[in-house]
């Protein structure tokens, strides 16, 4: 890691801890005044922006990318990336529609066969996670260059099985599924819950726990994490594990949205993933960063294309500048406050 | 990017000079009939990325299978490719290294690959362009495309009458290109015939259903009395179909999706959603149809029009049938 940054590391003398946590504060002040100011903006445009229905779909669609988001978190902070989550999240997908159109009648239980199919979304994400964790860090690859490798692999395998179309549930059993994606909880969808679950979940690693440290020790400097011996390369396969399992998560949520997946499914989730972390005011070269702000980045990025399309006062041709622009504006805000 | 142009202009000279070779050599070696001659057929399509693309990549392979199976002089090469970059690699591989006389390309983008397409037919391969035309013409020797107009038209013309001249519409937008505008300028121009009929919006979903899903919810919450949603696409209309669903509306009585995929003509054959009574066709399979025709009319040393258009029909339960074809992924 390069070395201006050592100021962070742990030997950093005691009375500096007082002016650090301000600065974090005020700089976790970054996204949520992006996120207030879009608000109000969106309020001003559209009378309808700020009713709960609109709310809720607004969270409902942010929970695959946001959960997805929470485990990049914790890949980002360790000094990694990973670019194949959208393609991971597409073949775990149709790997899940297969399996559940082929255990349906295997098993002659239907809900047996949906309830295995969400599990194994989650192992497979696990699987991923930790094919890419080995070759990391036992192969010596860079992050980079695996997952960019693995990026093309899952989407390209995904296409093949799908024969360059769609993989589709079968009508009974995406009737049967749909109420995890449709129902709700107390008024409140269950992807959602899914998503405040994982988030808190995510805070209390990163936050409350030795592993947590250790994520953040080595993204921070990893030769003093060896030399203070942090297993390093354990924790950053685990890293990758966590978010494959995340990505699995965010795909059992994702299938019985639409009941299909194609080669169109989850394309570009990994950049508006990193984008989530990175608005949301985690360093992109590791070492720190915060789940909290990773939430609000990631609903300030759906929040700006929901406005866009609940208007019509910018050309359509525009609403990828918009986007842009909001992003950067929310960078300047949280450096401007450091 | 100078150093590429020098590199392409030294491989266009290099070219040229290849070319006037090969004219020379053809000259002296086959001036009998062309007749009977072996035609070796590339085939260019970009690859399978979205429903509609692996129906072409399907048909393609189709055409293929049939047509080899049906003539003995005939071979097809089928390459696909990822982006417009790398079709520009394949197009020089097919006519250097697989030696093609004759060419099927279904161009990525236009402008991109004129420059790439005229440099094959130099060389003397007969060329026909599918769907996408090239900014230059005379860098083909024929068109095949579907009809993008009609696409438009047939639309909002059964919308407007389903509707009795009167009512709210919503339309999805695909991808910002051409022919995109082109199906949009024909919805339009239907509309402004009946001025009671209102378009509210149209955004870009990408021809996506994730995207037509997010765009729909949208609209929904923004507009409270929506009659029928132009969702341009068969892919987007399942979109469409499950925001429809979620946010339980009513009020509207048409959903028209377009290009005849296979999931969509079969709701309107067995008259499932009451939403779903028409689609216009405009089929993947237009690319066996253009591999068919400039394989036969090659294999007979003929020429191809200048331009086929295959035209996009409205599909409704009476026609459905000839529309249905669940072997294609599309």
């Amino acid at each position: 890691m390069p070395p201006e940054q050592s100021k962070n590391t742990p030997e950093a003398p005691h009375r500096a801890e007082a002016k650090p946590r301000w600065a974090e504060r005020l700089r976790a002040l970054g996204p949520v005044l992006g996120l207030v100011l879009l608000c109000i903006v969106g309020t001003a445009l559209n009378s309808d922006f700020a009713t709960v229905d609109n709310a809720m779909n607004v969270l409902t669609r942010t929970a695959f990318i946001g959960i997805i988001a929470v485990g990049m978190c914790f890949v980002i902070i360790s000094g990694g990336i990973d670019l194949s989550v959208g393609s991971m999240a597409a073949l775990i997908a149709g790997s899940v529609i297969m399996f559940i159109n082929w255990a349906a009648p295997a098993t002659g239980s239907p809900v047996l066969a949906v309830v295995m199919g969400a599990v194994l979304a989650v192992v497979l994400g696990a699987v991923f996670g930790l094919a890419h964790g080995l070759l990391i860090t036992k192969g010596r690859i860079e992050p980079f260059i695996v997952t960019l490798g693995t990026l093309g692999i899952f989407r390209a395998y995904l296409t093949y099985f799908a024969d360059g179309g769609a993989l589709t549930l079968d009508n009974d059993l995406s009737d049967l599924y749909a109420p995890v994606y449709y129902a709700s909880l107390a008024g409140i969808p269950i992807p959602v819950w899914v998503f405040v679950i994982v988030a808190i979940i995510g805070g209390v690693i990163l936050n409350r726990t030795a592993y947590g440290r250790y994520v953040q020790a080595i993204g921070s400097n990893e030769q003093v994490a060896r030399y203070a011996a942090v297993d390093v390369d354990g924790v950053k396969i685990m890293t990758y594990v966590l978010l494959g399992v995340c990505v699995g998560i965010a795909t059992l949520l994702y299938v019985p949205r639409l009941g299909s997946a194609s080669p169109t499914t989850g394309i570009l989730w990994e950049l508006e993933a990193i984008a989530a972390v990175i608005v949301g005011g985690t360093a992109l070269k590791g070492g720190a960063g915060s789940i909290t702000g990773t939430v609000i980045g990631a609903i300030l990025l759906s929040v700006i294309s929901n406005i866009l399309n609940l208007t019509s006062v910018i050309s359509v041709y525009l609403n990828a500048a918009v986007q842009g622009f909001v992003i950067i504006i929310v960078a300047v805000l949280q450096r401007g406050r450091r | 990017m100078t150093n590429t142009t020098r590199h392409i202009t030294r491989q266009i000279t290099r070219r040229i000079a290849l070319t006037a070779v090969a004219v020379a050599t053809i000259a002296l070696v086959s001036a009998p009939a062309f007749a009977d001659e072996k035609v070796n057929l590339g085939v260019s399509i970009p690859a399978a990325t979205h429903s509609f693309m692996g129906g072409i990549n399907y048909w393609a392979n189709q055409a293929k299978k049939d047509l080899e199976k049906a003539h003995k002089g005939l071979k097809i090469t089928i390459k696909t490719a990822a982006n417009a970059p790398e079709q520009a690699n394949q197009l020089q591989d097919l006519s250097t290294v697989t030696k093609i006389n004759a060419l099927v390309v279904f161009p990525f983008e236009s402008a991109a690959l004129t420059k790439p397409v005229e440099q094959v037919k130099a060389k003397g391969v007969y060329v026909t362009v599918v769907d996408r035309g090239l900014t230059d013409p005379s860098a083909q020797d024929a068109y095949v495309a579907g009809d993008n107009t009609a696409f438009g038209r047939i639309p909002a013309e059964y919308i407007v009458k389903k509707l009795g001249g009167k009512g709210n519409v919503v339309a999805l937008r695909g991808i910002a290109t051409t022919l995109d505008n082109e199906r949009m300028d024909a919805f339009n121009a239907v509309l402004k015939g009946s001025p009671d009929v209102k378009l509210l919006d149209a955004k870009y979903a990408n021809w996506n259903r994730d995207d037509a899903f997010k765009v729909t919810q949208d609209y929904l919450t923004r507009f409270k009395d929506i009659d029928a949603i132009w969702a341009a696409d068969d892919d987007m209309a399942v979109g469409v179909e499950k925001a429809i669903a979620q946010a339980k509306r009513t009020d509207i009585k048409i959903i028209f999706g377009g290009a005849g995929a296979k999931g969509a003509v079969k709701t309107i054959m067995d008259g499932s959603d009451p939403r779903i009574q028409a689609d216009v066709s405009y089929s993947p399979k237009f690319i066996y149809d253009a591999i068919k025709l400039t394989a036969e009319a090659r294999l007979k040393g003929e020429k191809l029009p200048a331009t086929t258009i295959i035209p996009s029909v409205l599909i409704t339960k009476d026609n459905a049938k000839d529309f249905y074809h669940p072997d294609s992924p599309f």
